[in-house]
């Protein structure tokens, strides 16, 4: 097991150190340097100019900088924000629970239905309801999820009133972020009605987010359900006179979530780019809506550091799912 | 043993279709990718007659009839079909010459990412020591993030705008077409038509590109089918953001951007250039899947 993490150490950190190369070059290569940018229109005193280049160390060799900036960031240093002036760790960690929050309900909400979609459609196998389940999620699939948010919107918001239309919680609440998480804060806070508050902003922005893990895990779910349905032991399962549904949801599910769970793992990373899309249309103070504020805002420490952290943490969680996936099936840890 | 096989007269041979309507055989049973295929067609023709289809300019503006609405809804006429935006340009000559955008990107970017993915997926079959584990390293990098973040990563180097848009888009898909090539050329490698072949003193490029690629082109072909569905998407969603085709361009992204703001008062503006979006690369996806099952009945699901 122990030689099993440290192969895929092996391969993962070379991969790490090319994505912090990324992130290094990317602000090298912005037109005019982060000084020009940082002064914007206004007229260049050359001895500043000096000046604030050596305070960044911009006037270094490139490989001394790259050196700098890889320590520095091993110890959690990412360099500040131009606008805010604030470490872009630290806002990265001030921002992070409200997507990590969003990405838990989407995540769980893709996860129930697309399991219990690939199970009827597979069960139901060549009938209407299967070319229907199958076309929905063809279609789910092909979202462009951020019209998908906006036609959502229209409907629930503006026609029928029932869902708020952007942001974590209603203004006239005041809570105090203890965890990050609104639900579990509001829940501490113990104000009225404030937790029905988060969970219905929520809503709506956690379908969005997970309309294509769920069509994901859906066509996932089903063929893999139909691979094992053909399995000899469901048939002597069947013919030791079980229920059908005690066949399915034991017998056969048990052993087709294999591949699914892998599924769910590899969906970090479609959440957190679709979280770039969600957060704007619903105005969620998470990470996806910070990297693209600051894109706008010219804001290169912020893209360079927000960027290396959401490769990181994909990195870390694929990793997880791996090593996860070893322990679980012993013939994946052995193989070479 | 006493009675040898006789030659079969030829006209009883059985007649085998050309390859061409083989797979059209093959690729009808698929209704969904058949239907999605006449789509696709048909969005071709539009988009090449753009000009001679569509009622108006693109950036005609009728200032007397802002937020018109369709024409079978109260208050729409005939004139406008699919309603005005809040400018008071035609949405559906909009759609039409925002056709030709996205199929230009698709394209494009398609093209941009296939040959030098196939290129460098071939050198890394063919040269597996450092050459090829370096490649495979890099790519590796490259999909550790997702497209789309990649994508925006790019463009906020290179600014945003349509020519860096199909740029970024077309780096974000390399990766998938080098692991592609590389993965059925290493299995076509060690075939004796190969071995033959290199025996017979076949030169490296000729083995690589006349031997070995045609036999791997199934899977790259609906690779780049699914490519061209995520580079519409991506396209798309790099123009909401802002960061894709400028906004007096009538791509389908773009259009969404500024719609956001009639939510509440004009829901066709909203509507249609998502489901311009939806609908194409629906059709797309549901093409790849028929091309699959046409192509390559190993791949073929459950």
């Amino acid at each position: 097991m122990f030689t099993f993490i440290l192969r895929r150490l092996a391969v993962v950190i070379p991969t790490f150190l090319g994505i912090t190369l990324l992130a290094f070059a990317l602000i090298h290569m912005i037109p005019g340097d982060p000084v020009l940018i940082m002064v914007g229109e206004r007229k260049l005193d050359p001895e500043f100019y000096k000046a604030a280049m050596a305070r960044l160390g911009l006037d270094q060799p490139l490989y001394l900088q790259y050196w700098h900036y890889l320590t520095g960031m091993l110890h959690g240093d990412l360099g500040q924000s131009i606008v805010t002036q604030e470490p872009v760790m630290s806002e990265f960690l001030k921002l992070f629970p409200a997507t990590l929050e969003l990405s838990i309900c989407a995540m769980l909400f893709a996860t129930v239905f697309g399991l219990a979609a690939g199970i009827v459609a597979a069960t139901r196998r060549g009938t209407v309801l299967d070319h229907t389940v199958m076309g929905a999620a063809l279609t789910g699939y092909s979202m462009p999820i951020f019209w998908w948010g906006l036609i959502l919107i229209i409907f629930f918001s503006v026609n029928l009133g029932w869902t708020p239309v952007s942001g974590r919680i209603d203004l006239q609440y005041d809570i105090a972020p203890r965890t990050g998480l609104m639900l579990i804060d509001t829940l501490l806070s113990g104000e009225e009605g404030a937790f029905k508050s988060a969970v219905m902003h929520l809503i709506l922005p956690s379908i969005v987010l997970g309309t294509i893990p769920l069509a994901v895990i859906a066509r996932m779910t089903r063929s893999s359900m139909l691979e094992v349905l053909r399995e000899d032991y469901i048939r002597t399962a069947r013919a030791k006179g079980l229920s059908r549904t005690r066949v399915v949801l034991v017998h056969a599910l048990r052993n087709a979530l294999m591949p699914v769970v892998t599924v769910i793992g590899l969906q970090v990373g479609t959440l957190l780019a679709g979280a770039v899309l969600t957060e704007t249309i619903f105005s969620w103070p998470g990470i996806g809506k910070w990297l693209i504020d600051s894109i706008s805002r010219r804001d290169y420490p912020v893209v360079q550091g927000g960027i290396l952290l959401v490769a990181t943490l994909i990195i870390v969680v694929n990793l997880l799912v791996d090593v996860l996936y070893g322990v679980i099936n012993p013939r994946i840890r052995h193989a070479r | 043993m006493a009675e040898s096989a006789k030659p079969v007269p030829a006209d009883l041979l059985p007649a085998y279709p050309s390859p061409l309507r083989e797979f059209w055989l093959s690729f009808r049973v698929n209704r969904g990718a058949t239907v999605a295929l006449f789509y696709f067609i048909l969005l071709v023709v539009a988009a090449l007659f753009a000009p001679l289809i569509a009622p108006h300019l693109p950036a005609e503006q009728f200032r007397d009839a802002l937020l018109a609405p369709p024409a079978w809804s109260e208050g729409g006429s005939w004139q406008f079909i699919l309603g005005t935006d809040e400018v008071g340009r035609d949405i559906l000559s909009r759609l039409l010459h925002g056709a030709r955008l996205s199929l230009m990107i698709g394209s494009v970017s398609v093209l941009l990412s296939l040959i030098p993915g196939v290129a460098l997926g071939l050198v890394a079959a063919f040269y597996p020591g450092a050459v090829g584990t370096a490649i495979m390293r890099v790519m590796d990098i490259m999909l550790a993030l997702p497209s789309l973040l990649l994508a925006i990563a790019i463009v906020a180097v290179l600014g945003p705008g349509l020519g860096n848009t199909v740029l970024a888009i077309a780096i974000v898909g390399l990766p998938s077409y080098v692991r592609l090539a590389r993965g059925s050329a290493m299995t076509e490698l060690h075939r004796d038509y190969v071995v033959a072949s290199r025996l017979a003193g076949a030169s490296q490029l000729r083995l690589m590109f006349n031997t070995v690629l045609p036999n791997c082109m199934a899977p790259l072909i609906v690779q780049a089918t699914l490519g061209f569905s995520s580079a519409i998407l991506d396209a798309a969603a790099l123009g909401f953001l802002g960061l894709g085709a400028p906004p007096p361009l009538p791509e389908w992204g773009t259009m969404l951007a500024t719609a956001r703001d009639y939510i509440q008062s004009a829901w066709w503006v909203v509507t249609m250039p998502g489901l311009a979006i939806l609908i194409t690369v629906l059709a797309l996806n549901l093409m790849g899947d028929g091309l699959r099952d046409a192509l390559d009945p190993k791949l073929k699901k459950g």
